[in-house]
């Protein structure tokens, strides 16, 4: 049990509160951004390319223009008139609003069509005819590396090749000397592949300037919507948009992970649009686009290797990678981190010498490399980690579980400096996998494998992946998109009656905000979470922050909120004295009030002491109950987990189903344990569709073998397995209420747990290692390749 | 050219004057202004968009507005009435079965037509009976728990407990 130092009234920390904002979802009463409508307005619909390289010889727009409704075709050079053809990525790198001459990945925005309707909108796309003269495209990262590779970034002056960044981190002399001494080395590649995030509610926009005002609003999906305002304002500031003339409306959102960070073409070519034109103009993708065009997640082909003696001590970890970005590097990592935070991938282990490099390259693939519900390629360094830590254990014949405890980093050595040079702030990692094992009855398990591997029906299979994440990006020492420190902020403006109205920089898409940002501060400062109002999401009222991705909400902006409370807990305290006539010394706080110590009967409420800071406040003190935070972290946050899973594969048609799956998450101090439970259950479906459904599959020729939902595999209710779910609690021991963000740690944990479950079920036929998706097609060629069938038959 | 058509949204007729080709979603959202109903594909596998035809669901995305001229249409805007929230309503809101909300009025309007038919549906029943609608933020074990919790409420059963449990 979670013990909580607020009544169930107040509603502070450790309640399972019931959710402020289910009241208007439950009841059609959301206001998502394709519910805007706004008088005049106009709507978009988007021409793409229909090959992944090719030039553009003719854009012939006018069948389109003849057709009643259609206002206008805009193409890439119209937009080349005020320099808006281009537009920068969050990494810096340049990417295309609308192509002048060359397309560079098949779906690529090639034209927008501006109706009356979308109907109306949709017939004009279809209208216009553009000549293309196909070219073959580069698709294998690796071959894009060869000398005689096509240059694919001609744009970039005097670029000679499609290598885009280095980075290496780690002692490479030392790991490199451990491995040469090594009992034993297991060396495996793997592709973590290309994904979606495929939120059911698409991207869009309303982009709404105001020529009289020279006023633009947009209102837009987007989960960082300040950033997006100052990203506007550094792009469209030459012709006259500044950042006060800027509002961006991010409304309900229908789920982000990630894939609503970047700017993508449409959200430009809206404004431009509006700009020209002064009309409202409406831009919704529809899902074949959002699967096609927008931002991917992962690509990361990886050789991991580690070293360890023969009685299996871990000794170091080397990680080589490979980075397919498409055609731009259009990731949305901190800006000094090119490949995110993949250096955690040493894992939950105690060595000393590890050594990470990665390379990136262009091909004609669509743009990105953002999350999938997961910050900054945390999911694809755990991955790498605990495949091959499994792979150790299979070697130096130990139980995986085993082999976990004997190397676990103990609780009592944190901080803990790993060889990549993070400081990881607490983790009680033996207690987590323990806790695991108890639940779904581990020993039990293995010797069930061996009565089921005699019978050869079915076979079982036992995965265990133990994680440490990295979340709450970050200090601003190191931290910043664009030049922007990431910190993020609160502001709470305490009314007269005692109730509360608070904002915050960053944009909830379902974590339930609304709910645990009332609790933080009904702990703070003993206001029922009922009568706190929370906002996010306009530019105009909130305080500036990079916006909810990465796990970073509870570590930054829930800490604004609990420093922001504290402040005017500060000066409650000192009304309070004031009122009592005693000495500041003299009072004790409990929540929702202050007493005199050694006399509880005299006291005062906090809504007292608020009502007495606009009606009666001490003299020299300035009136009214307000405080605003901005928070940067001194550390990142550390989250881990223990997750285990339970997998069946049928000896005859290699159907693979998960017939457990038990995951203990340490995300430090809970807030509303329901909503962290609800988000572990969606973060681990998050963690199923990579590992056994989900991957986005180009042809030779550029083609998207499966850009629509009818192939793109989003597991439904019946993939999905009941979820068994527990924590432990290790606090964060510098943020303020010692929570550590839980929202991706699912997503990079499952994968690794599901895989080696289905390794582990058919080791013993000789299977070492299985690439993502594994399917059951994917399983049975590799029992072929193995010479199962054969013996089988 | 256009056709008029009169639906019976939630017990209300909207007549309008709607092209043939036009989707009943559309109909509904922009015509009727009904937005609670909405859409996150192109090939009718989210299930976003689930209404009540004549007590039937559908997704209102492979329905064209003309084909449901004179039907009854029932969308997640009907649900509450004066007396209170609709029991699924409740049972979604309760049992955490709902992040992001996008899902939400679709899911719904399809859990109850499947509790109509069933009313004790088992966890496969619903897991089953749900496949054609996509939520990408639950997971669905707390989906499942709602349905089951408004099972249970919509018999007068003793209803089952609305906590989180862990292991």
């Amino acid at each position: 049990m979670i013990k909580c130092k607020t009544s169930k009234e107040i509603g502070g920390m450790g309640h399972s509160k019931k959710r402020k904002e289910d009241a208007r979802f439950i009841q059609g009463k959301g206001n998502y951004v394709d519910d805007v409508k706004l008088p005049g307005m106009l709507y978009m619909d988007i021409v793409r390319s229909p090959y992944a390289y090719a030039k553009i010889k003719n854009i012939d727009a006018s069948k389109a223009l003849e057709i009643e409704g259609v206002v206008a075709v805009v193409t890439g050079k119209d937009l080349e008139k005020y320099g808006l053809h281009w537009m920068p990525t969050l990494m810096s790198d340049t990417q295309m609003v609308l192509p002048t001459d060359t397309v560079m990945y098949q779906a690529q925005e090639v034209a927008a069509v501006i109706a009356t309707s979308r109907y109306i909108a949709r017939d004009g796309k279809e209208a216009v005819r553009v000549e293309y003269e196909p070219m073959k495209p580069l698709m294998d990262p690796f071959k894009a590396l060869d000398e005689e590779a096509p240059v694919l970034r001609v744009d970039q002056e005097g670029k000679t090749d499609n290598h885009i960044w280095h980075w290496e981190v780690g002692d490479k002399e030392k790991t490199d000397s451990v491995f040469d001494n090594a009992d034993v080395v297991v060396k495996q590649q793997m592709h973590i592949p290309r994904i979606h995030v495929a939120s059911i509610e698409t991207c869009g926009c309303v982009a709404s300037y105001n020529k009289v005002e020279n006023h633009l609003t947009m209102y837009m999906t987007t989960q960082a919507p300040h950033a997006i305002r100052t990203v506007i304002a550094l792009v469209a500031g030459h012709v006259g948009l500044t950042e006060e003339k800027i509002r961006v409306i991010s409304p309900d959102i229908g789920g982000g992970f990630g894939g609503k960070v970047p700017v993508y073409p449409g959200y430009v070519i809206a404004i431009a649009v509006s700009f020209l034109t002064g009309a409202p103009i409406k831009w919704i993708e529809d899902r074949s686009e959002n699967l096609q065009a927008d931002s991917f997640a992962r690509d990361y082909h990886i050789t991991a290797e580690m070293a360890g003696t023969k009685d299996g001590k871990i000794q170091a970890t080397r990680f080589k990678v490979l980075a397919d970005h498409g055609y731009t590097d259009a990731s949305a990592n901190p800006s000094k981190f090119p490949t995110g935070l993949f250096s955690i991938g040493t894992g939950s282990y105690d060595y000393g010498a590890s050594y990470m490099e990665a390379d990136a390259v262009y091909t004609n693939k669509p743009p990105g490399g953002v999350a999938y519900r997961c910050s900054f390629r945390v999911t694809e360094a755990v991955h790498a980690i605990e495949r091959v830590t499994d792979m150790f254990a299979k070697k130096v014949g130990k139980d995986p579980a085993q082999l976990r405890m004997e190397n676990f980093i103990k609780k009592e050595d944190f901080p803990w400096a790993s060889p990549t040079g993070w400081s990881y702030d607490s983790g009680d990692y033996h207690a987590g996998l323990q806790k695991a094992m108890d639940a779904i009855g581990y020993d039990d398990l293995r010797k069930e494998q061996i009565e089921m591997r005699k019978e050869g029906k079915k076979f079982l299979g036992i995965g265990i992946s133990t994680f440490t994440e990295v979340v709450g990006a970050g200090p601003s020492k190191d931290f910043d998109i664009l030049g922007i420190k990431m910190f993020d902020s609160a502001e709470i403006r305490v009314h007269p009656t005692g109730k509360a109205i608070a904002r915050f920089g960053t944009k909830s898409q379902g974590q339930g905000h609304e709910t645990t940002y009332a609790q933080i501060i009904a702990e703070e400062l003993g206001i029922p979470m009922e009568n706190i109002q929370i906002e996010e999401g306009d530019t105009d009222t909130a305080p500036y922050g990079l916006g909810t991705y990465a796990s970073r909400s509870t570590p930054t902006a829930g800490a604004a909120a609990a420093m922001a409370a504290r402040k005017l807990r500060d000066k409650a305290k000192k009304i309070a004295a004031h009122l009592m006539e005693v000495s500041e010394q003299d009072l004790e706080w409990e929540p929702g009030k202050f007493f005199v110590k050694g006399a509880p009967e005299k006291s005062k409420t906090i809504q007292e002491i608020v009502f007495a800071a606009y009606t009666n406040h001490p003299e020299g003190m300035e009136g009214g109950f307000e405080a605003t935070h901005y928070y940067d972290p001194p550390n990142l946050t550390f989250p881990s987990g223990a997750y285990i899973c339970v997998a069946e594969v049928d000896a005859e048609t290699c159907d693979i189903k998960v017939r457990r799956f038990v995951a203990i998450d340490d995300c430090g101090n809970i807030i509303n344990p329901m909503i962290v439970q609800g988000q572990v259950h969606g973060g681990l479906t998050q963690g199923i569709a990579p590992a056994m459904y989900e991957e986005l599959i180009y042809d030779e020729s550029g083609n998207i073998l499966n850009g629509t939902f009818m192939d793109y595999l989003v597991p439904t209710a019946v993939e999905s397995p009941s979820w068994e779910t527990g924590h432990t609690i290790t606090p964060a021991p510098h943020h303020p209420i010692g929570a550590k963000g839980v929202g991706e740690s699912p997503t990079v944990g499952a994968p690794p747990a599901i895989v080696n479950a289905i390794v582990d079920a058919v080791s013993h036929l000789g299977i070492k290692h299985l690439e993502i998706p594994v399917t059951p097609f994917k399983l049975f060629k590799e029992l072929q390749k193995v010479g199962y069938f054969d013996n089988n038959a | 050219m256009t056709k008029k058509i009169t639906l019976k949204i939630n017990g209300a007729e909207h007549t309008m004057e709607v092209e043939p080709r036009m989707l009943l979603v559309h109909a509904i959202r922009e015509n009727a202004s009904l937005t609670g109903t909405h859409i996150g594909c192109d090939t009718s596998s989210c299930g976003a968009c689930t209404i009540l035809i004549d007590g039937k669901s559908a997704k209102s995305c492979t329905v064209l507005a003309v084909q449901a001229d004179g039907k009854e249409i029932a969308t997640v805007e009907g649900l509450a009435t004066a007396e209170g929230l609709h029991p699924i309503q409740e049972g979604f809101h309760l049992n955490h079965a709902l992040h992001c909300g996008f899902c939400t009025p679709g899911m719904m309007m399809r859990a109850i037509e499947l509790l109509e038919k069933n009313p004790n549906p088992t966890e496969d029943e619903i897991r089953w009976g749900i496949a054609g609608n996509l939520c990408r933020c639950t997971g669905y074990n707390n989906i499942v728990s709602a349905i089951q919790w408004t099972s249970a409420k919509m018999q007068g059963k003793e209803l089952p407990s609305t906590e989180p449990k862990f292991v």
